[in-house]
């Protein structure tokens, strides 16, 4: 691990960014389903500018936060887990954006989706009551789609970001 | 660092370890009931994210509103009386700001509900809340332990019970809603001793209701209200729940449900109140509405009258 202090700063301040708008703002909206999840496609998007070992990294503090970070009410560990894996998967995915613009629309509907079923796998292994089929398939369609449409938000302005901050180095 | 090298692959298999380490951790000492021994970090993180979260909130707030009422304007398309009346509403409501006029109605209700059921709350604002991704419904208030807020006390607002404080840092707390999966409250029928629990369902409009008695009657608008728990925690007596939608299951069986639907409004949460001291008297059915009384529409008899020599 031998990232410029500048990325690792950059990716602090989005990863909490991410998180305060979170919890404030986005999942305050009531939308029918899921809820758009900005934190995810920080991780995403940094993942796929910086490579695997920096989304795995990003995706475990990023989980962790999310873990922590009030209102959050599970077993603390579950985001983290999940987000590490994201993060890792979408960075190996980083050679093949170069190829076509619709490779990181197709990393973040994966992501959506890895993400819930991930997450209620973890919740079905410890007999958590509220996961059930009937929820899980609530939710997949709308988390896929909300994230895709704010990902074409997110993933240019993060991008911006990290080009802003330092130029792309050499894989 | 770019590439997928053996060292990434260490990391990866030493963080994801780490996670469920420390969901083993967390999962174990709460299926036994214990205090998990994360629960110190937890606590720490509520120290320290609870104060981020308020002014996170301040910001957010307004915003939220906005798009909340322009989502809420999409449900009925081409109404145009309804828009036109409306349009008159929002200009008379840009002159006192609408935000304002709105909490004061929510602080007029609460004040209402606590004074009928004298119960002492300490009032909170709601300025977090819970993905849907993560089975769980909470949301997160800016009372803590400073304003005497503990775990396991009632919240509720000024239309019914809200849910119970699950976590307590110094500035913020965390509620439990009523309708998560997990939270289950004792409730009573008004107007009669007929006693059951309320389960969420995992959807903010729905609540399910198991009445104890198998041969209880119970009909469609019957109104909760809270039991009352064993030492007023978590729940203290009286607080409305909600109001039967429909009954399922025959008479005579081990036990009846019922659907309920919620008083509050889960998707619209906002002013809340946590009681802090449950009322000496249980208050029974008093801190429900009066019953909307139904008026028979009034028969209209015109009478007309033909006197002679009026006409012309």
């Amino acid at each position: 691990m031998t990232a410029a202090p500048s990325r690792l700063l950059l990716a602090a301040v989005l990863v909490a960014s991410a998180l305060a708008a979170q919890v404030t703002l986005l999942n305050r909206l009531s939308l029918p389903g899921a809820t758009p999840d900005l934190v995810l496609l920080v991780v995403v998007a940094l993942a796929l500018a910086l490579g695997p070992t920096f989304g795995l990294v990003t995706g475990f503090t990023a989980g962790l936060a999310l873990d922590l970070v009030p209102p959050a009410d599970h077993e603390i560990g579950r985001w983290a887990l999940v987000l590490t894996v994201i993060g890792y998967l979408a960075g190996l995915a980083q050679a093949e954006t170069r190829r076509s613009a619709f490779v990181p629309l197709a990393v973040v509907a994966l992501a959506a989706a890895a993400s819930v079923l991930l997450y209620a796998g973890l919740g079905a292994l410890m007999a958590d009551a509220s996961v059930t089929w009937v929820a899980v398939s609530g939710l997949l369609p709308t988390a896929v789609a909300y994230d895709v449409v704010l990902s074409a938000f997110a993933l240019p302005a993060v991008l911006a970001a990290v080009h802003r901050v330092g130029p792309e180095s050499v894989a | 660092m770019n590439r997928d090298t053996r060292r990434t692959r260490l990391l990866l298999a030493l963080l994801l370890v780490t996670s469920i380490g420390l969901i083993t951790l967390d999962y174990r000492a709460e299926s036994d009931g214990q205090r998990s021994p994360l629960d110190g970090l937890r606590s720490f993180a509520a120290a320290v994210f609870g104060p981020v979260e308020q002014v996170a909130a301040a910001i957010a707030g307004p915003v939220g509103d906005a798009v909340h009422s322009v989502s809420e304007l999409g449900d009925g398309r081409g109404e145009l009386a309804r828009l036109r009346r409306e349009k008159e509403e929002l200009t008379r409501q840009l002159r006192t700001s609408a935000l304002d006029r709105n909490r004061a109605a929510e602080l007029d209700a609460l004040l209402r509900l606590t004074g009928a059921g004298r119960y002492r709350v300490v009032p909170a604002q709601v300025i977090a809340v819970g993905a849907a991704q993560t089975f769980s419904w909470t949301v997160t208030v800016d009372a803590g332990t400073r304003d005497g807020v503990q775990p396991d006390m009632t919240v509720l607002n000024g239309d019914g019970l809200v849910g119970r404080v699950k976590t307590a840092g110094p500035t913020t707390a965390t509620v439990l809603l009523a309708i998560d999966p997990n939270s289950s409250v004792g409730v009573r029928l008004e107007g009669s001793m007929e006693v059951g629990f309320t389960t969420g369902q995992g959807l903010e409009d729905l609540l399910d209701l198991q009445l104890l008695d198998g041969q209880s009657t119970v009909v469609r608008g019957d109104r909760l209200v809270t039991f009352g728990s064993q030492g007023d925690t978590p729940y203290v007596p009286g607080v409305p729940v909600g109001e039967v939608r429909g009954v399922r299951g025959t008479p005579g069986s081990q036990t009846r449900t019922a659907s309920i639907s919620p008083y509050v409004d889960f998707s619209a949460l906002d002013l809340v109140g946590v009681v802090v001291q449950p009322p000496r008297k249980d208050p029974r059915d008093a801190v429900l509405p009066p019953r909307p009384r139904t008026t028979p529409l009034p028969t209209v008899t015109v009478t007309e009258t033909v006197r002679p020599g009026a006409e012309q």
